[in-house]
């Protein structure tokens, strides 16, 4: 972005014009209130997302612009969030629900799977259900249990949702604006310990589409793949190559269902090696999902097996041991070694 | 310090005794006038649906024994409940079912066909609820729809849809589950929520006494009714056997609801004649004396007899009959007429908007089907 940044958020919506510089946190903000005010229909619920503004402050600000017929500080239960939520996109709401924390998303995991997932096919095509679900998620925050978790593959195996995930403030305002207006449900993964780190947003240019992914960095070696959090762990891995004299391109999913091959195939096809990194379990894994497609569609350009880095296949440990747990740009550069050693 | 009683009663709401004579109990006392509103044409219709009804079920029986259902979920023993609270509610509401209420889809408008094309595994939904009286779709997953209905009555609240004042536009909710059910999370959820946001609605459970081979004591050891006051809203405990107390009390919550009075709960205490699903046999865990004990109480026959003490004619009743039949002649032709869908239905509507993998999988189907010799169909 070459425009001129404004640092600090903007407060009216006539402001949201040009380059500022934003939090991710402020830039969702800032991307739901855009979409609660262009279609009366959106509306938001979830836990403390009132006068609290949401535990992550995400909701800050929206209760006073919009009121409490649109900003619901719902009652503490994750099914019925997601459940009444159906039933008013049936009515032709909007909702945008927050789960308040990755780990406590699995009592509404039933409404998500068996109702939200099916409910437009069950009434073949006559009932679209543009239900959005936040879901801020991942570790690095040093958070307990349950508070730290990657559960996106369940919901990418699930046909009928779509599942994304913002890895800058910039794709955060768009693609939380792009998601309240598909007619699909989309579960929105909020990499959290992203939602302080400050970036540009350009308000008068979008980019690409919601489930198109991106090459953020080029590079001639090793394709390195990720999502949320994991850019920027991949960025500095990139970083530590180039000093070494190895170049890195490293693509952003921004979306994990559906998924868009195509930028990974064609760098795969230059690089001809693959690294897929990921805070989630590697078993059965969104990253399991890309090796074996790119095995697939690339097998000739591959000059060593796809190499999976993800976070052990063990519960998130106490948070005192998650810089051992988590994938780090050395475990990254480790795979990357194993790859270039082939 | 005496304990705390563990007696738990409910007074329940009667007008018609088994044996069919009118004798309100006390609680039914204020609800007499909605019944002695009702014209003669409303009673008989109440008849006409619950016969239709039964007959409508054995057909579907018939046809899963003969092999042309993979399933059938009797309603036999539960007219009373569903017919009675079916023409409680106005057009403009909208009726969320669980699986077991094809009385109130047809009340409804709806064609019992759908529901058997359904069961014959020929579609995963059946109809279009805007098409059909606002009748929504069945939910297997126990309880799913109660919360999906308390968010539709939210929604009727957003929009300013009810408690406006005008009882002909003012719309309301009316979901049905069962006493199985009742022990879902989400069953309670969605009762924690319409209390919360009171809603205009309806909780309709039928206690038919068995969730499949387990009763009801195993979900409560007190009347499901006393749920209603502990989240805020009256539980009213009714005859489900008899379809005037199912209007009465019924009319009356939907009334309040659309006046913005909020949402109530009301047990239906009923019985489920036959099995559980045509795959069930209750042989194995309830007595014949049980079975007995019910039958004595069955709907029809009291309100029948009812009928015939107020000088119905026998002519009515054998024209009913007929009307029923010629109804079931025509759903059991119907049904069997029920083709397999095309094998796009796999994939259509999955999504509402482009899905490369799906698209793709679609594509190579359609292509490997016709990779055979004269293509596949």
């Amino acid at each position: 972005m070459t425009v001129e940044t404004v640092a600090g958020a903007p407060a009216e919506a006539d402001e949201l014009r040009g380059v500022h510089t934003l939090s991710m946190a402020k830039a969702i903000n800032a991307g739901l209130a855009e979409a609660m005010r262009n279609d009366p229909k959106v509306l938001l619920m979830g836990e403390d997302i009132g006068a609290l503004g949401g535990v992550f402050r995400v909701t800050e600000g929206l209760l006073a612009e919009f009121g409490d017929r649109r900003v619901l500080d719902s009652p503490l239960a994750e099914s019925g969030i997601v459940g009444t939520a159906i039933g008013m996109a049936m009515r032709g709401y909007r909702p945008v629900l927050e789960i308040q924390f990755d780990g406590f998303i699995f009592p509404a995991f039933d409404q998500i799977t068996t109702q939200l997932a099916r409910m437009n096919l069950r009434h073949d095509g006559g009932m679209p259900m543009p239900v959005v679900i936040r879901v801020p998620y991942g570790g690095h925050i040093g958070s307990i249990e349950h508070h730290q978790e990657s559960p996106e593959a369940y919901f990418a195996h699930t046909p009928g949702l779509r599942v994304v995930s913002p890895s800058s403030p910039h794709d955060a305002y768009w693609m939380i604006q792009e998601a309240i207006a598909s007619n699909d449900p989309v579960l929105f993964f909020e990499p959290k310990s992203r939602y302080w780190p400050k970036g540009p947003v350009d308000h008068d240019h979008a980019g690409l589409p919601l489930h198109a992914s991106r090459v953020v960095r080029r590079g001639d070696d090793v394709t390195v793949v990720g999502h949320g959090a994991m850019i920027a762990t991949l960025l500095q891995a990139a970083d530590i190559a180039a000093e070494e004299g190895r170049s890195l391109e490293v693509v952003d999913l921004r979306s994990l269902s559906p998924i868009d091959f195509g930028p990974i195939v064609d760098s795969v096809q230059r690089t001809g090696r693959l690294v897929v990194a990921q805070e989630a379990y590697g078993f059965v894994s969104v990253g399991s999902e890309i090796a074996a497609t790119v095995a697939e569609r690339a097998f000739y350009s591959l000059e060593a097996p796809v190499l999976r880095v993800s976070s052990f296949d063990t519960p998130f440990p106490p948070a005192a041991l998650e810089s051992e747990y988590l994938p780090s740009a050395d475990r990254v550069l480790e795979a990357v070694d194993r790859s270039l050693a082939y | 310090m005496a304990a705390p009683s563990r007696d738990f009663t409910a007074p329940t709401v009667q007008f018609l005794t088994p044996e069919g004579e009118l004798r309100p109990t006390p609680e039914a006392e204020g609800y007499l006038p909605l019944v002695e509103a009702l014209p003669d044409a409303a009673l008989e219709q109440f008849y006409r649906d619950m016969v239709v009804s039964r007959r409508v079920d054995v057909t579907g029986a018939n046809l899963q024994r003969q092999g042309q259902l993979a399933l059938w979920v009797p309603s036999h023993g539960q007219e009373a409940a569903q017919v009675g609270s079916a023409r409680a509610a106005r057009p403009q509401d909208h009726v969320f079912p669980s699986y077991r209420e094809h009385v109130v889809g047809m009340i409804r408008g709806l064609d019992p066909v759908a529901i058997l094309k359904l069961l014959r595994g020929a579609t995963l939904g059946g109809w279009d609820p805007a098409e059909n009286g606002n009748f929504h779709l069945y939910t297997l997953v126990l309880a799913s729809q109660t919360l999906h209905a308390t968010g539709y009555a939210m929604g009727l609240q957003f929009d300013g849809a009810t408690a406006t004042g005008d009882p002909e536009a003012d719309a309301a909710v009316l979901v049905y589950y069962g006493d199985g059910s009742t022990s879902q999370g989400d069953a309670n959820e969605a009762l924690v929520f319409a209390s919360s946001y009171n809603t205009p609605q309806v909780f309709f459970v039928q206690n038919n006494q068995w969730a499949i081979s387990v009763p009801v004591s195993r979900q409560s050891r007190s009347p499901l009714s006393l749920r209603g006051g502990g989240f805020g809203m009256p539980g009213i405990r009714i005859d489900g056997n008899d379809v005037l107390a199912s209007y009465a009390v019924t009319r009356q919550a939907l009334e309040e609801a659309r006046a913005g009075e909020g949402p109530s709960f009301i047990e239906a205490v009923t019985y489920r004649m036959g099995a559980h699903t045509t795959a069930d046999d209750p042989t194995k865990y309830r007595t014949d004396d049980e079975v007995a004990y019910w039958t004595a109480r069955d709907p029809i026959t009291r309100f029948r007899a009812w009928l015939e003490g107020r000088g119905a004619s026998a002519g009515f009743f054998a024209g009913v009959d007929e009307e029923a039949a010629d109804i079931a002649a025509d759903v059991r032709t119907r049904a069997l007429e029920i083709t397999a869908p095309p094998r796009s239905d796999i994939f259509a509507h999955v999504y509402s908007e482009p899905h490369p993998l799906v698209e793709a999988q679609a594509a190579w189907l359609e292509e490997y089907e016709n990779s055979f010799e004269g293509g596949r169909a």
